[in-house]
């Protein structure tokens, strides 16, 4: 019969629909104020929520309610100041194996969270921080390429063949030779022991040398594993800054991206995630003599290296040996030193790390041992029209103290202000960055900006709805009001959509629901003008409905695919505000094709449908 | 399908406005071509790589006190404007020599601290690499090209190429346009600008098409006019839903505009200016140029069958 639709169609409308809402329902439950826990060993202690009940209680802090969420524990509060104080009670007993931060939890009953959740919120809508970060590949490479040095020394060594020392260069490392036979005998072995260099030999000025420079593949894997490493740097150190849903991800080439929700203060977030410190500890050389001697003469013993203090600026010459570096160290954490008063860093090595230590200092007791505070930075400054890249590393004394006992794995650093006590002990738990990084891209949201970015999207949402939905109820009357509807459904699809996806809503995709809104009756005004016609065309009622909406259907249909191209585009080339705009937008256009089209026939066909009719109410 | 008799009445002669429109277009494309390559358009820090901070001054704030402050502490070029109300500041600095984000941010934070009276709060600080903003800037053209190339092919695929000529011709017509209202204006031209400009393209095209899709059917329908006439036919069919469309898309932009907040109002200035010019092109442009390209009747037998599978699903 003409336009009646089977049940099966009704009942799979009415099936969308209600799963629509199910999932959009979330979003009308608001946040809980909340601290989270993270055990650092990812393992939950069991007595945990018994213990932070007894600090908070100790506290004076009412009202708190535990959920435990997979390998944290979150606390929930009934208001941010509960909360804030929590978090300060919480922080100073718990802090010790976990870490701590502010969080914010959906407040949905229970039965509703395992069905679904609510929409997430992008940084511009709940206040934090992104960055973009570059990593510095070719710092990686060239320090990958100055390690082989020392293991060329040894190799020919042990099979005793005499060069005449090597050199890092910008194209690799140059070892030199006295002629050209022990210069081949050496390539003969070298090459097929080291398979990731490009090894070339050649002749300059009656000097003969091997040039080892990392093979394409090495460095692609170099590049590969640089930010790796980073990334795994970078979310340790996120998590030791006390962030709650963080994002740390690879985008592109040689970019990391970090959004850090809720943090406000940058300063501290960029000092402790772009940081390269980290500690070495070598033996001094000589006496104070030969150090300024060193200095004036720019004469430096070949086995030594000349530093400054960080305090004075003077000159002090150290071992070129390194007793241990910042890989070494296991744990670190802050503190007063109990005899000096002043702050210090407290250092656990790993069990090479401490073998060595000790070894070295019970052979140089009463000798003098130096720490040396080592820095990369990397920024890019722009030069007429190209872009260079200023390296600077900053390497210094901190402190220089006499070895009075045997030292083993643990031990303490003093000669930092308390600032870069916490900082660098927090650095080198959690790890060192491979290759520095620079950030190109910051942007922060205050809270208060992002609420009222939100109050302002919700508003113009629901203004620019109620606008659409008089204005069609006015001019198609009845079958105005069955698009309103749709237009409705349309908005709660959308919302249930973007609540299934990982991805969250921005201001631009506040905009790009707006704009479906108020495109998304196109359809529906096509299929009204086209039944209208059809009606003075002198048509009878079924027959008009029906042509409508068929004539309309193909209009739709290409009207709407051009847009969901422009919409795709957008989204595989845009980045971040763009990517939000286009995902709504496509989102829109796909279930107000839905509403808009099969919605409203549904509706249509079930009032007039197959019924004895004059007019309509169009 | 089930027509019986088409209403071919016109109730405006709007192909007889088709010489005075030509000449508007051809005068406002002239126009913003000109601004364009003049005054050029006024890219935000998304393209330009550059640094912004959006600082609410809690007792209102002197925008000379300000820029004397910045000035003495080594950002003489600074530009700073009151953002939405007096009380909002927003501080510009565009990429020079020897600038790099890390330390420009805390410095403006510390200056802008201690000018105001009263509490200061850091609303939105950006700061975007100049490598980064070239990119963003290469990428966003490449967005826009890439857009239209499938575009004209999908209308190839399912029209006919004098088709796809004219809808891109109304498109090139709308963008040129609202990027000359950007120039003229000086209006910031972010990265939200060009995704409003992308709105636009799919949204002109969606018009376009709507008339398109009615010139095809009368073409195999109306057997006895000539191709003026039925384009004629054709647009006053549609013109009621064209206008409607534009109205309530336009009530919703106008909300947005006015509701929005000041980070979206260039970005719904965009669409609204768009949206205008681009029902404008679909009635006068788009069919215009696909006639000025010779349009015959026997340039649509090839497609009469196409769309046919579409046509039986709803």
């Amino acid at each position: 019969m003409i336009n009646k639709y089977p049940l099966w169609k009704y009942l799979f409308l009415a099936a969308v629909v209600l799963a629509g809402c199910l999932f959009a329902l979330p979003n009308l439950y608001g946040d809980d104020p909340a601290v989270q826990i993270s055990p650092r060993n990812g393992v939950l202690a069991p007595d945990l929520n018994a213990e932070v009940t007894k600090t908070l209680e100790s506290g004076g802090v009412e009202g708190f309610s535990f959920r435990p969420d997979d390998d944290r524990l979150l606390v929930l509060f009934e208001d941010a100041e509960n909360q804030l104080k929590g978090r300060d009670l919480i922080q100073q007993n718990h802090s010790n194996r976990n870490t701590v931060a502010l969080n914010l939890v959906p407040a949905t009953p229970d039965w509703l969270r395992s069905i679904g959740k609510p929409m997430g919120l992008g940084l511009d809508l709940r206040g934090g921080v992104h960055f973009l970060m570059e990593v510095d590949i070719d710092t990686a490479i060239a320090q990958s390429e100055a390690g082989y040095i020392d293991q060329f020394r040894t190799f020919l060594k042990t099979r005793d063949m005499r060069h005449r020392g090597a050199q890092h260069t910008e194209d690799g490392v140059k070892v030199r030779f006295d002629d050209a036979d022990k210069r081949d005998a050496a390539l003969a072995v070298m090459e097929p022991e080291y398979r990731d260099l490009d090894m070339t030999s050649f002749e300059d000025g009656g000097k003969f040398y091997i040039n080892a420079k990392m093979s394409e593949i090495a460095r692609d894997n170099e590049r590969r594993a640089a930010i790796d490493q980073n990334i795994i740097t970078l979310r340790n150190r996120v998590n030791e800054l006390g962030v709650a849903e963080p994002i740390v991800q690879q985008q592109g080439r040689e970019r990391i991206v970090v959004q850090l929700p809720g943090v406000q203060d940058t300063t501290i977030a960029k000092e402790i995630l772009g940081a390269t410190a980290t500690l070495e500890y070598r033996m001094v050389h000589g006496t104070s003599a030969d150090w300024y001697g060193a200095k004036d003469t720019g004469r430096v013993p070949p086995n030594a290296k000349l530093y400054e203090l960080r305090d004075d600026g003077s000159p002090v010459l150290l071992q070129r040996q390194v007793i241990v570096t910042g890989d070494q160290i296991k744990d670190a954490s802050s503190g007063i030193d109990t005899q000096s008063g002043s702050p210090a860093v407290f250092i656990s090595l790993d069990g090479p790390g401490a073998k060595r230590m000790q070894k070295v200092s019970a052979d140089n007791i009463g000798n003098p041992m130096a720490v040396v505070f080592i820095e990369n930075q990397v920024t890019t400054v722009k030069k007429g029209d190209s872009y260079e890249k200023k390296r600077t590393r900053v390497e210094e004394v901190i402190n220089v103290a006499t070895i009075r006992d045997v030292l083993s794995h643990r031990f303490q650093t003093t000669g930092l202000d308390t600032n870069e006590a916490r900082n660098l002990s927090l650095l080198l738990r959690a790890g060192a960055l491979k290759a520095p990084v620079e950030i190109v891209e910051e942007r922060t949201v205050g809270p208060s900006l992002g609420q009222e970015n939100i109050d302002r999207g919700k508003m113009s949402v629901l203004i620019g709805l109620a606008l659409v939905l008089i204005f069609m109820a006015i001019y198609y009357k009845s079958f105005g009001v069955i698009a309103d509807l749709a237009l409705v459904t349309n908005l709660v699809l959308i919302v249930a959509v973007l609540s299934m996806l990982p991805t969250s809503l921005t201001l631009p995709g506040i905009a790009g629901i707006v704009l479906t809104v108020g495109m998304a009756v196109d359809a529906n005004v096509l299929i009204f003008e086209r039944i209208r016609e059809e009606l003075r065309n002198g048509n009878n009622v079924q027959a008009a409905i029906n042509s409508g909406y068929e004539k309309a259907f193909t209009t739709i249909a290409d009207a709407n695919v051009t847009t969901l191209i422009a919409a795709v585009v957008l989204f595989v080339f845009g980045t971040g505000p763009i990517k939000g705009f286009a995902v709504t937008l496509s989102i829109g256009i796909v279930t107000s094709m839905f509403t808009a089209i099969f919605g409203t026939r549904a509706i249509v066909n079930w009032r007039y449908g197959g019924k004895k009719l004059d007019s309509l109410p169009i | 399908m089930a027509t019986t008799k088409q209403n071919t009445n016109v109730r405006f002669d709007i192909m007889g406005l088709r010489k005075p429109a030509t000449i508007l277009s051809a005068i406002l494309i002239l126009i913003s071509i000109g601004a364009l390559v003049t005054r050029g358009l006024n890219f935000g820090i998304d393209f330009t790589g550059g640094y912004v901070v959006e600082a609410g001054f809690e007792q209102g704030a002197e925008l000379p006190e300000i820029r004397s402050a910045l000035d003495a502490n080594g950002f003489p070029d600074a530009i700073v404007q009151h953002f939405g109300t007096t009380s909002e500041v927003l501080v510009r600095l565009a990429p020079t020599e020897g600038l790099d984000g890390a330390t420009v941010n805390t410095e403006v934070d510390r200056v802008l601290g201690s000018v105001g009276q009263g509490e200061v709060t850091m609303r939105r600080v950006e700061y975007v690499g100049p490598q980064v903003g070239e990119e963003l800037r290469e990428q966003g053209g490449l967005a826009v090209l890439i857009a239209l190339a499938f575009i004209v092919v999908y209308i190839w695929l399912r029209f006919e190429k004098k088709f796809s000529v004219g809808a891109v011709a109304a498109l090139v017509h709308d963008v040129i346009i609202t990027l000359g209202f950007f120039a003229i204006t000086q209006i910031n031209f972010d990265l939200s600008v060009l995704a409003a400009i992308l709105a636009v393209i799919g949204y002109s095209l969606n018009d376009t098409i709507v008339v398109f899709d009615r010139i095809r059917e009368n073409f195999r329908t109306i057997r006895k006019k000539a191709p003026v006439e039925l384009m004629n036919i054709s647009i006053n069919q549609t013109l009621s839903r064209t206008i409607i469309t534009s109205l309530t898309t336009l009530l919703v932009l106008l909300a947005l505009f006015l509701l929005g907040g000041e980070s979206i109002r260039s970005f719904s200035i965009a669409l609204i200016i768009g949206v205008v010019v681009g029902t404008y092109s679909s009635i006068y442009v788009a069919s215009s140029a696909v006639l000025g390209l010779g349009l015959t009747r026997e340039d649509m037998i090839p497609v009469e069958k196409e769309g046919t599978a579409l046509d039986d699903i709803p």
